[in-house]
């Protein structure tokens, strides 16, 4: 062995060649067959895709870094089943690209937040989060408040999205600067078709309490209610476990 | 810089900045009213300043054929000089974010002094912005004198050098900008991430075009460990970032990857951007520096050989103990568990070999600072490699991970290992390479290094302590079966260790402070009166630049 590296090393295409082969076995062997594995992740039908409204939000919760604290992956761990609510399934993250499972708790876990507060309650807490927390660590997002959400180009989004696997159908993505503003409008015209487009589990309300504006506020706030509601597959399963 | 290239080095380089200040004026025009667009302006304005300047430069006289009798150091020296600013900058960024998380009002609300949008500044900054420079910088310097051959042209080192520069420079404004693909270690954007291949294409092709040209038969173990570094970091790089872009007007892109298949590329990319840049390429600067300031042989080479291919091997399965319980499946967690822990051997054969090469020198290890950071950096390697392993096993992992633990332990391996292998490194490197004497002031280097442990010892255990507590209060129960601690209990014990976080990163800080004061003032200072005789230079005959 030592004898053959002692040549090897005199070679620098050699050393280029075993190098990248060594390396790349183990990738390979643990990523490749993610993909092909059915069992990898679960089936669940009545699985839900983001509206642009939670899209936007959800690339607002990117754009602020809220992953580097929060993360939305509840173990399989009986303590986090009681702190956060029914363990992550990956089918509940089928369709987040990039996914935002998290590495840190800084701040609690999020993937099942969705409906757990009301919409005032987020809108005060991201605003600044000592009004309702006085001992939170949590920056104080003012400006989500302020800014004006950039839809005019959510349909190149959902196009995108669709271009990487996910199913968003050609209504879905024509309509989409109009979906957004109606989720967040429900006494406007543009309501109607949200509900029709993505099921009428969705949620379809005047987020950030302002409707004379569509805010980032709005965005993420529709986001983060969505989180965890998009299937109902981990309750579904995790109850027939038990009983 | 220019007085160094040849004419045709001089007209290649005058096309890649022009090629430069179109393709940024392309950006900023197909990138109105987005991040894409500043970023552009910011490349157009970058190099027409840089063409501007090559071209007041451009009848120069051509460089003297002599030259090639001589290594080519320019771009090392630049370099060390940018890792120490970069240092600063990452390091100053951490200290800010732990500050803030002390004191969380301190946004001042503004955007970009967020926690969220500076974390990566601070992430990217002390890893691609000091970490990457210093190993750009090193690797010259070593590639050179274990080949005995000069690098095989002045253009290329300088594009690497500058172009990867430019990559870091993109990066952290875009974050300021809000502008991340929120993978850990790897979020620039997609423009971005295209540039850096197309560096690292000209960084490897530097590798092989010299190598070529080695009047040393075998190839030194620092090389193999480089190559390692260039080669597998350009793996992972381009299929973790595999991404399609919203349009080309856009600076957003979604990553062609969902869910649990990209949490697991995610990971095999973010453990092994610390096993490829932040070991394997250090361990190439120990391997050169600490035998060369020790004035020891390596104690073993078989031993380097063992921890080589068990390093470049076994690294690439650890990445899934990132994900212990999570949705990825049973048997790829079992398989990154079992690695992680065979993973030991070769570590610690890595650590053994460079302590055991200090036999017989350890008196010099008393006496002289630089040698002391570099064989602290080999005990901190094994420190952080044992405790890697140990937090790989599920069961510990239930504990540990999502908790401060991991950030403890990440800094044990980038304080300890990685930043005090660097600071001896760069301190044996500058006063050759500026043709000093000595470097100014010994004094001052014995502060850094008492600065740097403190530092890092105050932090690790800070981190240590809240992230055992932490883990444990989220899982306790009390007597009637029910979680005995809020989430916001957990939060308020954490209040005094992120205090004392922010301390020990503050004497970090302050350590690299000293260095960067110390390396300026090294080259304020007089050149040496005595030339070299012929010890630091190539094998005769120079063989002439692109044979």
């Amino acid at each position: 062995m030592f004898k053959f590296h002692y040549r090897l090393e005199r070679s620098a295409l050699g050393l280029v060649g075993f190098i990248i082969l060594v390396a790349s076995i183990g990738g390979f062997i643990e990523i490749a067959p993610l993909f092909t594995i059915d069992e990898t992740v679960e089936e669940a039908q009545d699985m839900r895709v983001y509206t642009p409204l939670e899209v936007a939000g959800r690339n607002i919760f990117i754009r602020e870094g809220c992953y580097a604290c929060h993360s939305q992956m509840i173990r399989t761990l009986r303590d986090e089943v009681d702190r956060y609510g029914p363990y992550s399934l990956a089918v509940e993250s089928q369709y987040d690209h990039p996914q935002l499972w998290g590495s840190k708790r800084t701040g609690p876990d999020l993937a099942r937040l969705g409906n757990k507060y009301s919409d005032a309650w987020h809108t005060t807490h991201l605003n600044n989060p000592r009004d309702l927390v006085p001992q939170s660590k949590m920056p104080a997002y003012r400006w989500l408040l302020r800014d004006q959400l950039r839809t005019d180009d959510l349909g190149q989004h959902l196009a995108t999205l669709r271009t990487v696997g996910v199913p968003y159908t050609d209504d879905q993505i024509a309509n989409a600067t109009q979906d957004a503003y109606g989720q967040a409008n429900p006494d406007s015209p543009e309501a109607g078709g949200v509900a029709e487009r993505y099921g009428d589990a969705t949620n379809i309300r005047p987020f950030d309490g302002q409707t004379d504006k569509l805010t980032d506020m709005d965005a993420l706030v529709a986001y983060l209610q969505v989180l965890g509601n998009l299937t109902n597959a981990a309750h579904e399963t995790q109850t027939a476990e038990v009983e | 810089m220019f007085s160094d290239f040849s004419r045709d080095e001089r007209t290649f380089a005058f096309i890649i900045l022009g090629g430069l200040v179109v393709a940024g004026l392309a950006m900023a025009i197909a990138g109105r009213g987005d991040i894409l667009g500043t970023h552009g302006w910011m490349v157009f304005g970058l190099s027409l300043i840089a063409l501007f300047g090559a071209i007041r430069q451009a009848d120069r006289p051509e460089p003297s054929p002599e030259r090639l009798l001589e290594y080519y150091d320019a771009p090392t020296r630049v370099g060390l000089v940018l890792t120490l600013i970069w240092g600063v900058i990452g390091m100053a960024a951490g200290f800010w974010v732990a500050a803030l998380l002390a004191w969380p009002d301190m946004t001042f609300d503004v955007a970009w002094l967020s926690w969220g949008r500076l974390r990566p500044i601070h992430t990217s900054g002390v890893i691609f912005g000091f970490g990457g420079n210093a190993l750009i910088a090193t690797s010259f310097h070593v590639l050179q004198r274990t080949t005995r051959a000069r690098l095989p042209d002045a253009l290329s080192p300088w594009f690497v050098l500058l172009g990867y520069n430019l990559f870091c420079i993109i990066a952290a404004s875009g974050y300021l900008m809000g502008l991340t693909q929120s993978k850990e270690y790897a979020e620039p954007e997609w423009y971005a991430d295209i540039w850096l291949v197309v560096v690292w294409v000209v960084y490897f092709a530097i590798y092989m075009r010299t190598l070529a040209r080695r009047k040393e038969p075998h190839i030194y173990v620092a090389n193999w460990y480089y190559m390692a570094f260039i080669l597998v970091v350009a793996i992972l790089h381009i299929v973790n970032n595999l991404a399609v872009p919203v349009s080309f007007g856009s600076a957003k892109s979604y990553s062609l990857f969902a869910g649990v298949q990209d949490a697991m590329t995610q990971w095999w990319y973010g453990h092994n951007a610390v096993a490829f840049f932040l070991t394997a390429g250090f361990l190439g600067m120990m391997y050169y520096y600490l035998p060369k300031r020790a004035n020891r042989p390596i104690f073993s080479y078989r031993m380097s050989i063992i921890s080589f291919w068990g390093i470049t091997f076994m690294y690439m399965w650890a990445g899934s103990h990132h994900l212990h319980y999570t949705a990825l499946p049973h048997w790829v967690q079992t398989l990154g568990m079992a690695f992680s822990v065979v993973l030991l051997v070769p570590s610690w054969a890595s650590a053994g070999n460079a302590l055991l090469t200090l036999n017989g020198a350890w008196h010099k290890v008393r006496d002289d600072a630089v040698l002391r950071f570099m064989a602290l950096a080999a005990i901190f390697y094994g420190i952080t490699t044992f405790e890697g392993s140990f937090m790989a096993i599920r069961a510990v992992n239930s504990l540990s991970h999502y908790t401060d633990w991991t950030i403890g332990h990440v800094h044990a391996g980038a304080l300890g290992w990685v930043a005090m292998i660097t600071f001896g490194s760069l301190y044996s490197l500058v006063p050759s390479m500026f043709k000093r004497e000595r470097i100014y002031s010994n004094t001052l280097v014995e502060v850094h290094f008492w600065l740097a442990l403190a530092g890092t010892v105050i932090y690790v255990f800070a981190m240590w302590n809240s992230g055992v507590i932490q883990g444990l209060m989220w899982r306790t129960y009390d007597e009637s079966g029910t979680l005995t601690y809020s989430f916001l209990d957990s939060l308020e014990a954490m209040h005094p260790y992120y205090i004392v976080r922010a301390f020990g990163g503050l004497l970090f800080l302050l350590g690299a402070l000293t260095a960067l004061f110390n390396v300026i003032m090294t080259i304020r200072m007089p050149a040496k009166v005595q030339p070299d005789t012929g010890m630091d230079l190539p094998a005769e005959p120079a063989l002439q630049a692109g044979e």
